[in-house]
């Protein structure tokens, strides 16, 4: 089939888009990355009129017109390979518009959502998106549900899980468990204590992954570690006997991006099966960790003149293979080439979310920026706000959120507790338990008063005698 | 009361293990206001190192009387920030005032870049330059005048280098600013290099030199290493990276 070329008027002009993915990025909400790229609408007017030409799009095209070709992208063929198409019947006669008025409705329920994941590709979830306005986005992911399990069960409605990420900048262990004791006396660290190592180093990545496991084990929390490494080191770790709970790997959505991260789907598909034999999880055998990002495949020079929303969307095809326990958008950590201000962070974070939840994913993010970004804690505040109210799986505790490995602000214990207070929200019920039982939580899950810390830090062993 | 005395005591030995912020005071749930605003301040200080304009004129009078100047194609900072691919090839002017100034060939060419931080940059980059162009002479090679470089990144170094003749470039420029260091400045050594064509993995990266990370002489004589050592091998980059570091512990 000819690939027709897709258009729409306004006035007197006719606004004509050569194909699928020119539609897609014209029809994006401006972006910094996407200007880069040289792909971005022109005019705000063009941005809308694509997005006209893009509501009448049938869903059933992003069937038998690929962004990135079949032939030389093994993610669009993963993609294509295990479409669902009983799955997508309901939603076969739809277009992008259509699919946007029918997931705003009361007809698309959460058992409903549900269902109908596996028939939706990363495209038309992508393309669906640029149709909605944040509060669509938020409605929508609210209504999605995705419980995954290792140590813990995460996902559960009314529920909001925190990953404890306490870094040093280089790896001093007493360091990464004194950020850990913090973590743990603010109610954080159900969704994983995950620490980004400085070093790639394997004796210092099994060690690293040792003192977490030591740690779990010997206060028997509910939670579950990892060591965010290379997938490579990772399968070297279990090859070695290590106590590994969760595999961490960054993923992008082109073949060439992940190749720039130095990883296939196949080594994937080890890491993933070396992890599940270990059978460390005692209430479910979700084992992956992935991390994402827009903007990933640009900076690689593999996003063959796709906008990095789309992309985006097609790392959580590749994520959706390997049942994650979770899924975490990076979002302001690339840099403001990229999301140039709070304001694209926080619609970039909404569609993402939106996005993963849609295709069935756990999804997290990490609410973040740098310092040369147009963004400041204000903004973080207002992006947090608005997942809790999404639904969002968790978000990363970073002391005081301020990274002092990466060196870049992220979200902090304390700001979990805040989203706590606000919307009702408890933790992954056994680490909820777990911490009652500490004494950490008091009343309605609220945190021990400060003067109480002490005689907690005790119990961990920390903070001398 | 009677619990104070033993609350110093277990919080400063954590809080001596990381620079974390851990052990924050708190109000109700939340942080205490004096930490929001310690968080501010820290923040306040990498948001203006971001948006500082280099003291051109200041570095140049540091760094002696014959110094060129060249500006990025990226004619603003906010344009800097959302075009890397600008930043990292030399404006129309700047080349034309380059490829003036060249003479024969020679061996290397030393520029000074505002990158992320001109607050970096403004504290260490000249006497740096002077100690490194020092060992460079007294070693034999000819040097290009020293290059001042603005809206600069890393890659723009390669330009200046082909338009100056020279066989390798030094690019000493700000790195971007975390809360816990604003200053910190790096350094990217580029043998053979070749605008378009050099790319991260033909460079070598000295970096967090500043006052209380890598101090200056050190970070001067590891470039100096990897001058010559590049000279000797007759590149740079990924091959040359992991003994740079171990060369230099051992005695000369």
């Amino acid at each position: 089939m000819m690939a027709s070329m897709f258009h729409h008027t306004v006035g007197r002009t006719r606004h004509v888009f050569a194909d699928l993915k020119t539609l897609l990025a014209r029809a994006t909400p401006p972006r910094s990355g996407d200007m880069l790229a040289g792909i971005a609408a022109a005019s705000a007017e063009e941005h809308v009129a694509a997005k006209f030409a893009l509501a009448e799009v049938p869903l059933s095209r992003f069937l038998s017109e690929a962004v990135v070709p079949y032939e030389s992208d093994d993610v669009t063929r993963l993609i294509i390979d295990s479409h669902d198409a009983p799955a997508f019947a309901p939603v076969a006669s739809l277009t992008v518009g259509g699919l946007r008025d029918w997931l705003v409705s009361g007809e698309a329920t959460t058992e409903a959502l549900s269902a109908l994941a596996p028939g939706l590709t990363p495209e038309m979830v992508a393309a669906v998106s640029k149709l909605m306005r944040n509060q669509d986005l938020i409605l929508v992911a609210r209504k999605c549900s995705v419980v995954t399990r290792f140590r813990n069960t995460i996902g559960l409605p009314g529920t909001l899980a925190v990953r404890l990420q306490p870094n040093h900048p280089t790896d001093d262990l007493a360091g990464i468990a004194a950020s850990t004791i913090d973590g743990l006396l603010l109610g954080a660290g159900d969704a994983t204590i995950g620490v980004n190592p400085a070093t790639d180093s394997l004796p210092q990545l099994l060690q690293l992954n040792q003192i977490l496991n030591e740690l779990i084990q010997t206060h028997q929390i509910p939670t579950q570690s990892c060591v965010l490494t290379h997938v490579s080191s990772t399968i070297e770790l279990i090859n070695r006997g290590a106590p590994v709970d969760l595999v961490f790997q960054s993923i992008a959505g082109t073949e060439g991006a992940n190749a720039s991260f130095g990883v296939t789907l196949a080594m994937l598909d080890e890491a993933c099966d070396a992890a599940r034999g270990l059978r460390r999880g005692t209430v479910g055998d979700n084992v992956m960790y992935f991390e994402t990002g827009q903007g990933t495949p640009l900076s690689a020079g593999a996003h063959h003149g796709v906008d990095q929303q789309t992309l985006e969307a097609r790392a959580y095809g590749v994520a959706r293979r390997y049942r994650p326990l979770l899924v975490n958008t990076v979002v302001g950590f690339i840099g403001p080439e990229y999301l140039y201000d709070g304001k694209q962070i926080i619609r970039a974070g909404l569609e993402d979310h939106f996005c993963g939840k849609l295709l069935g994913l756990p999804l997290g993010c990490d609410v973040c920026y740098t310092n040369h970004a147009e963004a400041d804690q204000d903004d973080m505040d207002t992006l947090m706000t608005l997942l809790a109210a999404a639904g969002v799986t968790y978000i990363m505790g970073v002391p005081g959120a301020d990274d002092v490995m990466l060196n870049y602000q992220s979200t902090s214990f304390h700001d979990a507790l805040y989203l706590r207070e606000v919307f009702g929200l408890k933790r992954a019920p056994e680490f909820e338990a777990w911490l009652a039982r500490m004494g950490i939580t008091g009343d309605a899950g609220r945190i021990a008063p400060y003067a109480a810390l002490p005689a907690l830090i005790a119990r961990f062993g920390g903070g001398g005698p | 009361m009677s619990e104070l005395p033993a609350k110093p005591d277990r919080w400063t030995a954590l809080k001596a293990a990381t620079p974390a912020r851990i052990g924050l005071p708190r109000a109700g749930q939340g942080l205490a206001l004096s930490e929001v605003l310690a968080f501010q301040i820290a923040h306040a200080k990498a948001r203006d190192a971001v948006h500082a304009a280099l003291d051109v004129e200041a570095i140049a009078r540091a760094l002696g009387p014959h110094v060129l100047h060249a500006s990025s194609a990226a004619p603003s900072r906010d344009i800097y920030l959302r075009r890397p691919d600008l930043g990292r090839r030399p404006a129309e002017s700047s080349a034309l005032a380059l490829a003036d100034a060249a003479g024969d060939p020679l061996d290397l060419a030393i520029v000074i870049a505002d990158g992320l931080s001109a607050t970096a940059v403004q504290a260490h980059a000249a006497p740096l330059a002077l100690q490194v162009a020092d060992l460079a002479r007294a070693a034999g090679l000819s040097l290009a005048p020293f290059v001042i470089a603005t809206q600069a990144r890393v890659a723009l170094g390669d330009h200046i280098a082909a338009l100056l003749k020279a066989r390798a470039v030094l690019m000493l420029i700000g790195e971007r600013p975390g809360l816990s260091a604003v200053d910190s400045l790096g350094a990217y050594f580029t043998h053979a290099a070749r605008p378009g064509v050099s790319t991260d993995a033909d460079r070598n990266c000295v970096s967090n030199i500043r006052d209380g990370g890598l101090p200056l002489e050190d970070a001067a004589g590891r470039l100096f290493w990897l001058i010559t050592e590049a000279r000797r091998r007759g590149a740079s980059g990924v091959a040359l990276k992991d003994e740079s570091g171990l060369t230099s512990l051992l005695p000369a």
